[in-house]
This record gives structure tokens, C-alpha cells and sequence, in this order.
């Protein structure tokens, strides 16, 4: 191995620039002749806008324009779409409202664009923004998910009947039916799962520039996946020929889901860059954030399980309704279905499973993708009711678990919901997860909490998820707009420093170190030699950019693609300059030998051969630089076991964790040091979803969480150290063996967290288990003994 | 925020004639609250006036056998005060658990006092400690300084100078934190001083308040047991997404229980 | 528009601003040191921490005004001749970063922690990070990071 390789805890290459405050997130990037906008958002939640008078703030100091839907229409520009088609079970598409980049008859969120106002400075964009008169008819606002689809409930869209996105189903229901009417016993549960809001800590910002020579545009972004946003801003808001729109997203701080989507803030600089001919600027402030950044979760769900006597699960019944908030966003119509109802099998051998998800419009901000997207919904629903069901039938929750895992002989393992399982070893994991946590001598310290007056709960979680996102072909045929493959580009230069070009894009997750490290293995160039260059359409080969835990596992894996084209080619020069055959020349560590001799050229003087080829092969191109494009042939499966140990002050309702271990099966690991950390912050948000987050419109459909003083995010002092540790069941589909670790601790942890809330406090509470609700359950549970 | 006029007074006789001659002037102090409602565009004064410079109004001092605290004295000095920590430790206590490291070290106890926000701890420390507000005009005692939601019985042109807090026998301060913004939920605050019991709430209500029928029971028997019969109504008390006034009233007396059980 | 005066990083600067300028748009826009970030509008997030006369204080929550006279030190004055702060340099070691957004305040943060506090135990770093709130790392390694650069400091 490469002191620099696969399996080495490198510390990271890009760190220096962060700890010394020279990286550049969009927001520190001024451009010359720079001015600046700000939105006017709507403060109703639903509303007919009967006129604009923008006079006022038109004439106000410094302002150079007032943008409102009505000038959107006029530039023959478009609207935002969903790129994932989903069609009901009765065969018709799902029903996408318009979704303008400036409200156009209609504001249908609070926070809901409504006119843009473009200054000389921000604090005249800002005062003026306030000048602009909104004639808003207040119309009822439907904020329900459970009900947006009762009979007179105000319509999101006029034109779209119950509020209804789509009517979709998998599975086998007769099977399930069945199943459940044999059963000897059926666990039934009703919950919902907590909307979010995602709060990377750099809020969104935008530089929108157009150059009338080229007559083609630049976009500064705080984007995951700048050709996505290429793509869907030049083909379908039209705003110029693809080629012809440069999109750079700089250090991003933070996405989590929240930086994947196409926003209409940038879309509106673009189009007053255009009409000022000078570089436009908005940043968002955290209050837009919160009411106008896509939302996550928001599942109101029912679900059934069938266990025959000796506890094997039989079948599984899931009924939810998904809100997609006022407007479909991006990919918000796949979280609910494809990334959701296809991993309710989990880790479990369940025979028969259906599903059915009503999507929904409500007027709320849009909701799509978030850290995990839908399987950390499929995740809770579960290890719920699997938890669940083993009070209910007196066994231990490990041994329930256990007796209905898909066996490790099993693989590959197809799934009732679609699926195939390539690889896995459940129970390994749940073993060492439970060593680490003590899991034997709980008891002894329930009866320590006791002693101090408290509670003490424990609780399981075994997630799956598919990650890797995904094959092209099989998210092709299911509705997805796009291809999700991956793309690299390998460019050595004459002195053999290398330059890697990724599709994939950084915001966190550490890249220029992990790739780079791939080029030290498979090059054997050590690291400090490697650049990472992502993030900018000018530079890098078309990708299609970071979620879904697809980085090392798609676009790392076209990085060592890539770099067996370089072998292949310097095998080549190699067998030449060495006078060999070029079957007898091996690569290994970086250099070039004639198998069975000592007879060697190094990378670097290979590479020096392809670019001064005064002796070179005949017929053989010269230069050193491949390209390699990978389609993935399956997803990726990380799977993990999580326990959690609760403590909670039951005069309070305080619930403190005391301890959280975390065992993630994720395959081959690049860099175990950052793998660890993604794990970490992972853990943090899905107990934040547990125990502190919370999303909360009010019935006027007005959002009472819309700062950190009611937004609770989780501090250093919400959560514990963590006890992590890996399993390995490498990925059988990609040659690095590796399968995904981004999402994975958001997916598994708020089960364990409330499973050992149930625990400590015998009676199952929703998410978020805040300090009231923990309180008032317990109050419920003691009235009938007080009454006693 | 909008554009004000800005202006920075070395004396408290010269902030006084500029908050006299300002159309809508506002006294600027640690600024963690004001500035950030200036940030939300929730006030428009014409004039910030800065009272950062003036010397006359820092420090922690003994004197008399009380305790006073300038009125801009940050949160961290009080904290971080040997004669504070001495005379008072339960304030010390209190101050350490304001808003977070950053607002200590630019907060202070005349600012928050001024604008009495209902969820604030220092008002709970002043009215539970008997305190006395001086003012550039007088002195005012805490029982009739707060006079309801961020409403206090200073005059316009009136500046806080220091706050003089007799020296308790025992205090104790606890408070249940806002899990978001981390201001008090409910914060109580107990104290026997010259024989005299107080037990002050903040966060619960729409202004800080005494719970006498706490003072009661205590003022015979200073023990955590003594409130095991109190019954505190939710009427009038505040209600939220992060706690209904019924849980409000429920921790009032959890917290003064432990308020008691931490005096000293 | 309102003269100020004070010392960043060591380096006196006088400029002109409107009144309502706050510390942060100073050092960011002024005089271009963009290290220091604005997370949020509510002054909770910390990702604006500097210090002010060597003590943390939320750039977002002061005006530049009032730094008249002040000594600012801002994460770009951190490193003294090319060499990192100790509490940089855990920060790497420690991987007590990912986005690097909050990098820089809770590394200006946990300076001034150490000074008050050198021998601060997991629970002390903890409750004072309160007011510095990092969405990736979940903590565990910030933490870790500060630990070690407090016996670094120390010695």
C-alpha cells in the first residue's frame, strides 16, 4: 500500500486554506462592477396578488431595478421543474404545478419570491425591497400533510384536485393482505416523521454575470452539482444554450440535500445580470434560509406487521403521505417513493411488503431531498415498529432482530421492493455494536440511574440504505430526467504533478484528500503532488455532482477507472522505452518493470516520454491525460447497527444520551479518519431529529421556527462522543469495494434514539422527544396509578 | 438594519443631552439585544447612542457590605469577579449561564435590566436579591423597577448607573433553558437576605415575578421539602412551541426546589 | 459615513463607514479579510466569532463603530510567520472540521475558552461551544481537537 493510500487516515489536504481563512465560499467573491439583490418574500401563506406597484422602490436610492413575475414572463424565460417523473397506480404522471422563478398570480409559501429588487449597495436593496407594494388577496392556506387531501381544503394549485402530487404504490398488496389476515400477531403503529430544516451554516448565495461578448453567463453557486444546475437552468429556465452558461460552485459550506436543487434566487440573478448588463450578488440571510431552503421529512405515516408465532415478520403494510411543501422542487418527487418504499425490507428477509405514498401539495416552503432522503424515513418506520413488535410480543428486540435477518448467505439478496442486496453481514454488525455498547450489563446500569432518580432506556437500530446513487439504466426506467453516472479526468503534466478533474463535488466531505489518495494507490504519485479540481463546468468533464452518498462510490470509482487508462497507455511507453513486450510490463508503486527483471522507468519519466516523445511508440498519441466515465451496476448497500442509552430527568423530561455506538458496514474504507467524521456529524443531525429539531407552521401556515432562537439545532452540548466502529463486506460492483458513508448516521440514529426513549420511559412519543413531551408522557402513564 | 445617526459619549451627562436632543434616540449598551432588533429591522431609531466609552459606568465594587455592578459591566466580568464570586456566588453562577461565551463577554447587566426581556435571567437576580437600580436621577428598588414586558419604570432620559445588590445570607439561581435560544424557559431565583426570604421567576411570565407563596414556605423552613405542597396555576403564564404554560408552571417548582437545594 | 479607527491583526486601518455597518461587513468587505462568515442573523451560530481586545465577541453583533480604538485579531492573524496556531493545527490534526464554514470562529472560539480555562474538562468545552453551532462534525472531533490544543497551549 501507498504511504498515501487506500486505508490511510490522511489528514486533509484542503484543510489548511479552512483553518486559515483563506478558502473562498461564493459570499467572499466580489466581481467588478458588482451590485445587489434581495428578495421580497411573501408573508402570506397563500395569496392572490392582484398587482405590484413597484414605483416607489423603483426611485429609491441606488436602485437600479424591481424584477417581478411579470418581467420573468416577459424575457420568455421559464419556470423550475421536478426531474423525476412518478406516475400514479392508475398509470397518469404526477401532477407538477408551475413553480415560477418570481410568483406569477399566486404566492404560495411564506418566503415565496415575489418580486427582486437589484441595488448599488445591499443596505439600498434592502431598504428599498420594503417599497415595493404587494397587493395580496389573503386566501385560506392548507398546512396539513395529513389533511391537505380533505374534501375543501384550499387548493395549493388551482388546477390540482385533493392537493395531490401523485397516488403511488409498490409491492404486492394482495400478498400483504393475506399475509397479515394469517398472522398470529399484527404490530400496527401510527407516527410521523419530523419536517426538518437542513441548515448547512453557509447560507445560499449566488453571483449571477453576463458577458455580451460571448453573450454567455457565469454563475457563482452554492451548489452540490454544478452541471445539474448547468443543465436544468440552460434546457428547461432557458436561460441561455447550455455551453453558454458557466456554472462554478467555490467552497460550499455545507449541502446535506439542501445545495443539490435548482433555486429561483439564482435563476433571478441571472436574468437581472442580463437586463443591467453588471454582476448581480444576493446572499442569503439565515431567516431566508429557513423559509425558503428545500425542507426535509415530513411523513405522516401508518404501518402494519405480520409476525407469525414464532416471530418471523410475514408481511409489511406502510401507508404514508408525503408533503412536498407548495411547489415540487428538484428531485422531491423520488424521495418519498423510489429512495423511501424500496428499502422497507431493510435487513430483514420479510417476504411480502406494500407500500403506498400519496404526495402532497400544502403552502409550506418545498420539500426534497435532506442528509438520507427518504430512507432515513423507511429507517424509522422500521427499526419503530420492529422495536415495537418485540415488546409487543415479549422478545428481546436483538433476538427479534437476529431471527428475521437476511442471512449472510443470502447474498445477493433480492428484496420484495425492487432491490437486490449485493452484499452484507447483519448480524456481525448488531454482535459488535452490542459488545461495544455493554448491552449484557444494561441492567445494572438502569438500576444506578434509578438510584439518582432518573430513567435509563436502550435502544436498537439496524438500517440499511442504498447509496451509490445510481445506475442510469435502473433509475432510468423509474422516472429519473437524468443519467447518474460519474465522470473523471486524470491530466499529468510534463513534471508529473497530476491534476484530478471529478464530476463529484465537495462541500465537506473531504474529496481532495480521498481522491487524491486513490492517484497515490493506483499511481503511486504521492499526494502532495495531486490536485483536486471540482466544482467549476469550465474545468471539469460533465457530472452530475455529491448526494445520495455517490462520491467515492461512483465518481471515485471513474477516478481509478481513469487511472487504469493511464496504466494501460504507460504500459505502453513503458515496453517501448524499455525494449519490452508490452504483456511483460507490470505496474506496481508507481513504476513500470519488465516482469522478472530490475529493468524499470518510473511514472514520472513515462509520463516526461509522453509529453517530449522524441522516443516514443510508434502510432501512440502523445500527452498524459484520460478521461473515463462510470455508470455503477447497482446501488451500494451500507448497513450498520446502532445502540443507544438514554438518560432522562423524569421530573424535567430532560433526555440526556449517555452513551451512542455506531457500527457501519461501509464496505472498503479510502480514509478511515474522514470516514469516521462523516459518521459523527451524521449521528448529530438524526439526533437532532430525535431530540431537538422541529419544523412548525402554524395553521395560518406561518413558520414558528424560522430562527435558531426557536429552531433548536443540535450543540456541542446536545450530543455525546461517540463510540464508532466499521464491519466490512466489500461492494461486489465497483473494483474499489467501497460503498457510501455520507448519510448513514443520519439514517440509522433517530430509531435508536427513540427506541431507548420508549425504553426509559415505557410509552412511545414522537420526534422530536422534547423535554415537554417526555414530561407530559410520563404524566399520562402515572394518572392511573395516582388514581389507584 | 436602518441607517441611524451614531454617536459615542465619554460621560453619562453627555448621553443624556444627546438621548434629549435625538427625535427616537436609543441607548446602546452590550448591543446583544439591540443589535440584533436593529438587524431584523424591529425598531428604527434615529440615533444610537453608545454608552461603550464611558468610564464612570464599569466595574464591580463592594460597598457598604453590598455589592455593586456598573451598569456596563459585561456578564464575563461578573463571572470572572473574585468580590462577585465572594459576595455573591449564586449571581456569579447565574451570570456564567447567560446566553453563550460570546454574549458574556459583550452583554451587561445594565442593558438587560433596561430592556426586561420576560425571558431574561439578570431581572430574576435583581428582583430575588432585593437589589437596588441606580439611575443618573435616583435609586429605584427591584420591586418597583419591572413593570411588565420589556417595560421598566426607567424615564426616557433615564440611564441606568449601577445596580447595588445587598449581600444574601444564601441565594440560589436555576434555570430550564430555552433548548434553541438558550434564554430561560423558567429561571428561578431564591434568597434569604437581612431575614428576609425572596424567590423571583423569570422566563415563565410576561415579566419577572415573586412567588410569595413560595417566600412563605421557605421564609419557615429553607429546605427543598418545604415547596413539596406548593400548587402553581398556568394561568397568565407564557406558552410556546418550546413549552406550554401548564409545563411552565411545572417547572417553576422544579426549579425551585433546585434552587434551593444549590443555595449557598 | 463615519471615520473608525482600530488595530487588525496588528495592522492599524481607518475607513470610512455608514454608521449601521456591523464589525463583520467591516472586516469582510472593508478590508477584504472574508475568513471571518456570517452564518446566521440572529447572533447564535458563531461562525462571526473574533476577538476584540483578546476576548471572543460575535462580529455580527457589533458594530464596527464601536471597535474604535480595539485590537482585533481575526482567524487570518492567527498564524505568526508562516506557523499555525496551536488550536489551527489541532483543528487539522483532529479533523475537527469538514465544511470550514464554522471553522473559523470555532477556532477563535475555543482560543479564548483555553485562555479562561486551560484545563477545561469534555463537559466545560462543550457548554462553551453553546454558542458556535457546526453542522458537520457532529462535535466529537471538535472537541477532541480543542482538548489537545489546550495541552499544547499550555506547555
Amino acid at each position: 500500500m501507498a504511504k498515501d493510500g487506500i486505508g490511510a487516515s490522511v489528514r486533509r489536504k484542503e484543510d489548511q486554506r479552512f483553518i486559515t481563512g483563506a478558502a473562498s465560499y461564493t459570499d467572499d467573491i466580489d466581481r467588478p462592477g458588482q451590485v445587489y439583490a434581495y428578495f421580497v418574500r411573501s408573508a402570506h401563506a397563500h395569496a392572490r396578488i392582484n398587482g405590484i406597484d413597484k414605483g416607489e422602490a423603483a426611485a429609491a436610492p441606488g436602485v437600479l431595478a424591481v424584477l417581478t413575475g411579470e418581467d420573468v414572463k416577459a424575457s420568455g424565460w421559464g419556470g423550475l421543474i421536478c426531474g423525476w417523473m412518478i406516475h400514479s397506480r392508475d398509470g397518469s404522471p404526477m401532477k407538477a404545478g408551475p413553480h415560477p422563478i418570481l410568483a406569477q398570480g399566486k404566492a404560495r409559501y411564506v418566503g415565496d419570491h415575489v418580486a427582486m429588487v437589484v441595488a448599488e449597495s445591499y443596505h439600498q436593496a434592502k431598504d428599498a425591497a420594503e417599497l415595493v407594494k404587494v397587493d395580496y388577496q389573503v386566501l385560506p392556506a392548507c398546512t396539513s400533510t395529513a389533511g391537505a387531501r380533505d374534501p375543501g381544503q384550499p387548493l395549493v394549485h388551482d388546477d390540482i384536485a385533493r392537493n395531490t402530487v401523485y397516488e403511488w404504490e409498490l409491492g404486492d398488496r394482495s400478498a400483504v393482505d393475506q399475509a397479515i389476515a394469517r398472522a398470529a400477531h399484527v404490530t400496527r403503529i401510527d407516527l410521523v416523521n419530523n419536517r426538518l430544516i437542513p441548515n448547512a451554516i453557509e447560507p445560499r448565495a449566488a453571483i449571477a454575470e453576463y458577458d455580451r461578448g460571448s453573450q454567455g453567463f457565469t454563475l457563482y453557486t452554492t451548489s452540490q452539482n454544478p452541471h445539474v444546475a448547468r443543465l436544468v437552468i440552460a434546457a428547461f429556465v432557458g436561460v441561455a444554450p447550455e455551453h453558454k452558461l458557466r456554472v462554478i460552485a467555490p467552497d460550499v459550506g455545507g449541502g446535506f440535500g439542501s445545495k443539490i436543487f435548482i433555486y429561483a434566487e439564482e435563476c433571478a440573478c441571472l436574468l437581472a445580470a442580463k437586463l443591467l448588463q453588471r454582476p448581480v450578488k444576493w446572499t442569503g440571510e439565515r431567516s431566508e434560509s429557513f423559509l425558503s431552503d428545500a425542507h426535509g421529512r415530513d411523513h405522516v405515516t401508518h404501518a402494519e406487521l405480520a409476525l407469525d408465532a414464532e416471530g418471523n415478520f410475514t408481511a409489511l403494510k406502510v401507508q404514508t403521505t408525503a408533503n412536498m411543501g407548495a411547489y415540487l422542487s428538484t428531485f422531491a418527487s423520488c424521495v418519498p417513493t423510489y429512495l423511501y418504499a424500496t428499502l422497507l425490507a431493510g435487513q430483514y428477509k420479510t417476504p411480502a411488503i406494500y407500500c403506498a405514498v400519496d404526495a402532497v401539495y400544502t403552502n409550506t416552503a418545498p420539500v426534497d431531498a435532506y442528509r438520507g432522503a427518504g430512507r432515513p424515513e423507511a429507517t424509522f418506520l422500521l427499526e419503530t415498529i420492529v422495536e415495537t413488535a418485540a415488546h409487543e410480543t415479549g422478545r428481546d428486540p436483538a433476538d427479534l432482530r437476529r431471527r428475521n435477518f437476511i442471512p449472510k448467505s443470502a447474498f445477493p439478496y433480492q428484496t420484495p421492493v425492487a432491490l437486490q442486496y449485493d452484499t452484507g453481514d447483519y448480524e456481525a454488525s448488531l454482535n459488535k455494536a452490542l459488545q461495544l455498547a455493554d448491552y449484557q450489563n444494561f441492567a445494572s446500569r438502569r438500576a444506578a440511574s434509578e438510584a439518582t432518580g432518573k430513567l435509563r432506556g436502550i435502544g436498537l437500530s439496524c438500517y440499511i440504505e442504498a447509496c451509490g446513487i445510481a445506475p442510469s439504466a435502473v433509475v432510468g426506467s423509474l422516472g429519473c430526467g437524468v443519467g447518474l453516472w460519474e465522470s473523471a479526468k486524470i491530466r499529468f503534466a510534463h513534471t508529473g504533478v497530476v491534476q484530478v478533474f471529478t464530476g463529484t463535488h465537495s462541500h465537506g466531505q473531504g474529496h481532495e484528500t480521498t481522491f487524491a489518495q486513490l492517484i497515490a494507490e493506483k499511481l503511486g504519485v504521492p499526494i502532495a503532488n495531486v490536485e483536486v479540481v471540482h466544482g467549476d463546468t469550465e474545468k471539469t468533464p460533465v457530472g452530475m455532482g455529491t448526494y445520495g452518498s455517490r462520491s467515492m462510490a461512483v465518481g471515485g470509482q471513474a477516478i481509478v477507472n481513469a487511472a487504469d487508462k493511464i496504466i494501460a497507455k504507460g504500459k505502453k511507453i513503458a515496453a517501448h522505452l524499455l525494449e519490452a513486450a508490452e504483456a511483460d510490463i507490470d505496474f506496481t508503486d508507481g513504476s513500470f518493470t519488465v516482469k522478472g527483471t530490475d529493468r524499470a522507468k518510473t511514472i514520472g519519466e513515462v509520463v516526461f516520454a509522453a509529453y517530449v516523445p522524441h522516443k516514443y511508440p510508434e502510432g501512440l498519441e502523445p500527452g498524459m491525460e484520460e478521461t473515463a466515465f462510470y455508470d455503477p451496476a447497482n446501488f451500494t448497500y451500507p448497513a450498520g447497527a446502532y445502540v443507544c442509552e438514554v438518560e432522562v430527568d423524569p421530573e424535567t423530561g430532560v433526555v440526556q444520551i449517555a452513551r451512542f455506538v455506531a457500527v457501519d458496514d461501509f464496505g472498503k474504507v479510502i480514509n478511515p479518519m474522514i470516514v469516521e467524521g462523516q459518521v459523527h456529524g451524521g449521528l448529530a443531525q438524526g439526533i437532532g431529529q430525535a431530540l431537538t429539531e422541529n419544523c412548525v407552521y402554524d395553521e395560518a401556515g406561518q413558520l414558528l421556527s424560522a430562527s435558531y432562537m426557536d429552531y433548536c439545532m443540535p450543540k456541542a452540548d446536545n450530543v455525546p462522543s461517540f463510540q464508532v466502529a466499521l464491519t466490512e463486506t466489500p461492494c461486489t460492483h465497483n473494483t474499489l469495494g467501497v460503498k457510501g458513508c455520507g448519510e448513514a448516521g443520519a439514517i440509522g440514529s433517530p430509531p435508536a434514539v427513540m427506541n431507548a426513549v420508549t425504553d426509559a420511559i415505557g410509552v412511545r412519543i414522537s420526534m422530536p422527544a422534547t423535554p415537554e413531551k417526555v414530561w407530559r408522557a410520563l404524566q399520562d402513564r402515572r394518572m392511573p396509578q395516582a388514581a389507584e | 438594519m436602518y441607517a441611524f445617526e451614531y454617536h459615542r459619549p465619554r460621560t453619562v451627562a453627555e448621553a443624556v443631552s444627546l438621548l434629549k436632543g435625538a427625535s427616537d434616540g436609543k441607548l446602546l449598551a452590550g448591543g446583544h439585544t439591540l443589535i440584533p432588533t436593529l438587524k431584523q429591522r424591529l425598531a428604527s431609531p434615529s440615533d444610537i447612542i453608545d454608552l461603550g466609552a464611558i468610564a464612570e459606568l464599569k466595574g464591580i465594587k463592594e460597598e457598604g457590605g453590598r455589592l455593586v455592578i456598573g451598569a456596563l459591566t459585561t456578564y464575563s466580568e461578573v463571572v470572572e469577579s473574585e468580590i462577585a464570586r465572594r459576595a455573591i456566588p449564586a449571581l456569579a453562577q447565574l451570570a456564567s449561564h447567560i446566553g453563550d461565551s460570546q454574549v458574556r463577554n459583550r452583554g451587561t447587566i445594565g442593558g438587560s435590566i433596561a430592556n426586561n426581556d420576560p425571558a431574561s435571567d439578570y431581572p430574576a437576580a435583581v428582583l430575588g436579591l432585593n437589589a437596588t437600580v441606580r439611575t443618573n436621577q435616583r435609586e429605584i428598588k427591584a420591586d418597583d423597577f419591572f413593570r411588565g414586558m420589556f417595560e421598566t419604570a426607567l424615564a426616557d432620559d433615564e440611564v441606568i448607573t449601577s445596580v447595588s445588590f445587598p449581600k444574601p445570607s444564601r441565594a440560589g439561581y436555576m434555570k430550564f433553558p430555552n433548548p434553541a435560544s438558550r434564554y430561560a424557559i423558567v429561571g428561578v431565583m431564591v434568597a434569604q437576605t437581612g431575614g428576609q426570604t425572596r424567590v423571583a421567576v423569570t422566563g415563565a411570565g410576561p415579566c419577572v415575578f415573586r412567588l410569595t407563596e413560595a417566600e412563605r414556605a421557605l421564609g419557615s423552613n429553607f429546605s427543598p421539602s418545604a415547596l413539596d405542597g406548593l400548587t402553581i396555576g398556568a394561568e397568565g403564564l407564557n406558552g410556546d412551541i418550546h413549552a406550554s404554560a401548564e409545563y411552565r408552571a411545572h417547572l417553576i417548582k422544579v426549579m425551585a426546589k433546585r434552587a434551593v437545594q444549590a443555595a449557598s | 459615513m463615519a471615520s473608525v479607527s482600530m488595530t487588525v491583526n496588528g495592522q492599524a486601518v481607518t475607513r470610512d463607514v455608514e454608521p449601521r455597518t456591523l464589525l463583520v461587513d467591516f472586516l469582510r468587505q472593508h478590508l477584504d479579510l472574508t475568513g471571518t462568515h456570517v452564518g446566521c442573523d440572529t447572533s447564535q451560530c458563531g461562525a462571526c466569532v473574533v476577538h476584540m481586545n483578546g476576548q471572543s465577541v460575535k462580529s455580527c453583533t457589533v458594530l464596527a463603530l464601536q471597535a474604535e480604538g480595539s485590537q482585533i485579531t481575526t482567524i487570518e492573524g492567527l498564524a505568526k510567520n508562516g506557523q499555525l496556531h496551536p488550536m489551527q493545527a489541532a483543528f487539522r490534526e483532529h479533523h475537527a472540521l469538514q465544511c470550514g464554514f464554522c471553522t473559523p470562529g470555532m477556532i477563535m472560539s475555543a482560543i479564548d475558552l483555553v485562555r479562561r480555562n486551560p484545563n477545561a474538562s469534555e463537559e466545560e468545552i462543550r457548554g462553551w461551544l453553546e454558542g458556535n453551532i457546526c453542522r458537520c462534525t457532529g462535535y466529537h472531533n471538535i472537541v477532541k481537537a480543542i482538548q489537545a490544543a489546550a495541552v499544547e497551549m499550555r506547555s
